[in-house]
């Protein structure tokens, strides 16, 4: 005789049975934080952050044990790594949204025209003026001079590991480019000057030896992104144009360069984003100044990273407005952020609108 | 070959007849000449960063001691004895910063590969890829102007509770313009970095691995320590040794919050004990004399090698990786 079969209660034998209902952890999360602030305000110790750690910390706990109970250990387990996963991403939002925050709130209010279209000419101490007209500029300009230099070596470069790069000094270059990418700066910064050093004799600052400094940090990055952009292009365009007698290189000049170059200026685009704010070697092989200059070729430039850099180093001043040196120094940042943001949406735009629709 | 008068007839379109001399444009060997040139370049400017680097250091290494000691701040017999505490200073703050970034980075990446819903995912790659976009010197005024004081109650705590340790060893520098603050910073701007390549490895964790786990009744956890974990171990190590040769060279963020002193020293909460190599060039350079040059690009000189070492290994890794991961 089989013995006869019990009656189920439904929820045993359900998909979800054993598992906590879904509004469980905002619930417990919820609780923890409104246990811990109003432990907190009784002892009379509220600040934001000691609430959101420990409420943190209890929640971890809570939840960990109440899963622990309902659903077993493991599936604690998995609850209390998910936990931690998501207080990692949490933890780095934090530098992100200060950084961002903080040079908007202190930058903003000598952010205006004046601070735009003003040098540093005979300001001194405390005084309520001074802008960054020249650093602006002279980032400018050195950058553009950079982005001259790179482009065309980078660019050939990635023709040549794409297009005709075999054997041994193909992949020498593609693994020294990746070792370049990790040049210091300021290693970058040395190496200019000592090039012109050579040259020109020692103490020498020019913007264009900036120029040639960052090109070093930027050469690399547009190697790389242009070889992606141009591994992607068909083969079949390129037979094709092979078919029609079309010559090699009229063919990557028309054909192979063209459907990449949308991808090719983003990723010039981001480099340029990359390295306008470098600071260390335009501090050492620029110089710094405190008036317009618009020749590379002759004397030091100021830079908009390198302005930050002297604001701040300043310190206080003995009178007048006493903050004023960190004052411009977050303007300046918040004008460089600014710079940085535009290039990337300027590069991301460009992506989004001309790359070509692979329907892929 | 007939072709390089530059002018092309006819015949060097067509096929040759006699099938043996290959038809070779002007066009084309300029090209490729020009191609070749460029790639080229980049082996001669990595070698030109080194060969300039030992010329222009060269007299910081042959000069006379007594003519270095005339260097400020140069009181050591010899220039390596210089160049110790900060290639020390340098390493300690890296390492700093690798111990803090490395476990928050790989947490960023499980959350960005395995965590965030599907259609988040890329766009928070994006808010961490922001991190990186921020220039250094932006990082070095934030860690100066608004971390230091939000942090000084942290180092006091530590400094309290912890101060046993001989690393953490009180009283807690006021301001605290420590290492452990340059190492935080640095740490932060490191993150991007080693979360963008472990992503990227935790991404191509084969399907089939991460399914045939769930099928098995495992866990997310379980998963991802059975399947994802040691399939991007070796991407998680190269991840952090990037960011290693990344926060080695940072410049702008040690010097803008560092108190600099040059001893071999463990103290992480006290102020003047160390100094990196890259923020001691960047506020010396300005003002050196020729022999105070010299003796700067001499200790760039041991920077670059360095980092050159730590990138060299980790790109290593990643290329010997990359040979057997289509395997799978």
């Amino acid at each position: 005789m089989t013995t006869p079969p019990t009656a189920p209660s439904a929820p045993d034998h359900s998909l979800i049975a054993g598992s906590l209902p879904r509004y469980a952890t905002p619930a417990i999360l919820v609780g923890s934080l409104a246990v811990v602030a109003a432990v907190l305000a009784l002892l009379g110790a509220f600040s934001i952050p000691v609430w959101v750690i420990l409420g943190i910390v209890l929640f971890a706990l809570a939840n960990y044990i109440t899963s622990r109970v309902v659903e077993g250990g493991r599936k604690a387990t998995d609850r209390f790594v998910t936990t931690v996963v998501y207080c990692a991403f949490g933890l780095a939002l934090i530098p992100l949204v200060t950084v961002l925050w903080t040079a908007v709130a202190n930058g903003i209010e000598r952010f205006n025209p004046y601070f735009l279209t003003y040098t540093m000419r005979g300001v001194f101490g405390g005084m309520d003026a001074g802008g960054a007209y020249h650093a602006i500029l002279g980032t400018l300009m050195i950058t553009a001079l950079a982005t001259l230099i790179s482009v065309p070596i980078g660019l050939m470069t990635a023709v040549y590991l794409v297009e005709y790069g075999k054997g041994s000094l193909a992949r020498g270059i593609t693994f020294f480019v990746d070792v370049m990418t990790g040049i210091p700066s300021i290693v970058a910064g040395l190496f200019a000057y000592a090039l012109f050093a050579l040259f020109f004799g020692p103490g020498i600052r020019m913007g264009i030896i900036g120029a040639v400094a960052l090109s070093v940090l930027m050469i690399p990055v547009v190697v790389r992104s242009s070889e992606e952009m141009l591994k992607l292009v068909p083969n079949e365009l390129r037979e094709a144009s092979y078919a029609l007698g079309v010559p090699k290189w009229l063919t990557i000049v028309n054909v192979v360069i063209p459907t990449a170059l949308a991808g090719i200026v983003t990723g010039v685009t981001i480099a340029i984003a990359r390295i306008i704010g470098e600071t260390a070697p335009l501090l050492i092989v620029c110089g710094v100044v405190d008036s317009l200059n618009l020749n590379p070729f002759d004397g030091r430039m100021m830079t908009l990273p390198v302005y930050v850099f002297r604001q701040y180093s300043q310190g206080l001043a003995p009178n007048g407005v006493v903050t004023i040196n960190y004052d411009r120094a977050w303007a300046a940042a918040l004008t460089l952020i600014i710079i940085v943001m535009l290039l990337n949406l300027i590069a991301r735009l460009i992506s989004y609108f001309f790359s070509p629709k692979t329907g892929r | 070959m007939t072709a390089t008068t530059g002018q092309q007839s006819p015949k060097d379109l067509a096929p040759d007849p006699t099938g043996k001399k290959k038809v070779v444009r002007i066009g084309d060997r300029v090209f490729s000449f020009s191609a070749t040139a460029a790639g080229s370049l980049i082996l001669i400017v990595l070698a030109a960063v080194a060969i300039f680097l030992v010329q222009q250091g060269w007299p910081a290494m042959t000069a006379p001691i007594e003519e270095l000691q005339e260097v400020p701040g140069f009181t050591y017999s010899n220039i390596l004895a210089y160049a110790g505490p900060l290639a020390f200073g340098t390493l300690l703050a890296a390492l700093i910063a690798l111990v803090i970034a490395t476990p928050i980075a790989v947490g960023i990446a499980l959350f960005i590969s395995h965590y965030a819903p599907r259609r988040l995912a890329s766009g928070l790659g994006y808010v961490v890829d922001l991190l990186a976009a921020i220039p250094s010197v932006v990082y070095g005024l934030w860690g100066g102007l608004w971390l230091m004081p939000q942090i000084f109650p942290f180092f006091e705590w530590l400094a309290k509770y912890f101060g046993w340790i001989p690393i953490f060893a009180g009283p807690a520098a006021s301001p605290p313009r420590t290492i452990l603050l340059a190492g935080v910073v640095l740490a932060v701007m490191i993150l991007p970095i080693i979360t963008a390549v472990s992503r990227e490895v935790f991404l191509q964790t084969p399907k089939l691995h991460e399914e045939a786990a769930l099928a098995l009744g495992a866990t997310r956890w379980e998963m991802i320590r059975m399947a994802v974990i040691p399939f991007g171990r070796s991407g998680v190590i190269s991840a952090a040794m990037l960011g290693l040769g990344r926060a080695l060279g940072e410049t702008m963020a040690v010097a803008m919050v560092l108190s600099p002193g040059f001893l071999y020293s463990f103290f992480l909460l006290k102020a003047g004990q160390q100094q990196s190599i890259a923020a001691n060039i960047a506020l010396k350079f300005p003002e050196a004399n020729a022999l105070g040059v010299a003796v700067l690009i001499f200790s760039g000189l041991v920077l670059f090698v360095i980092t050159l070492a730590v990138n060299m290994l980790a790109r290593w890794i990643i290329s010997r990786r990359k040979e057997f991961s289509g395997a799978n």
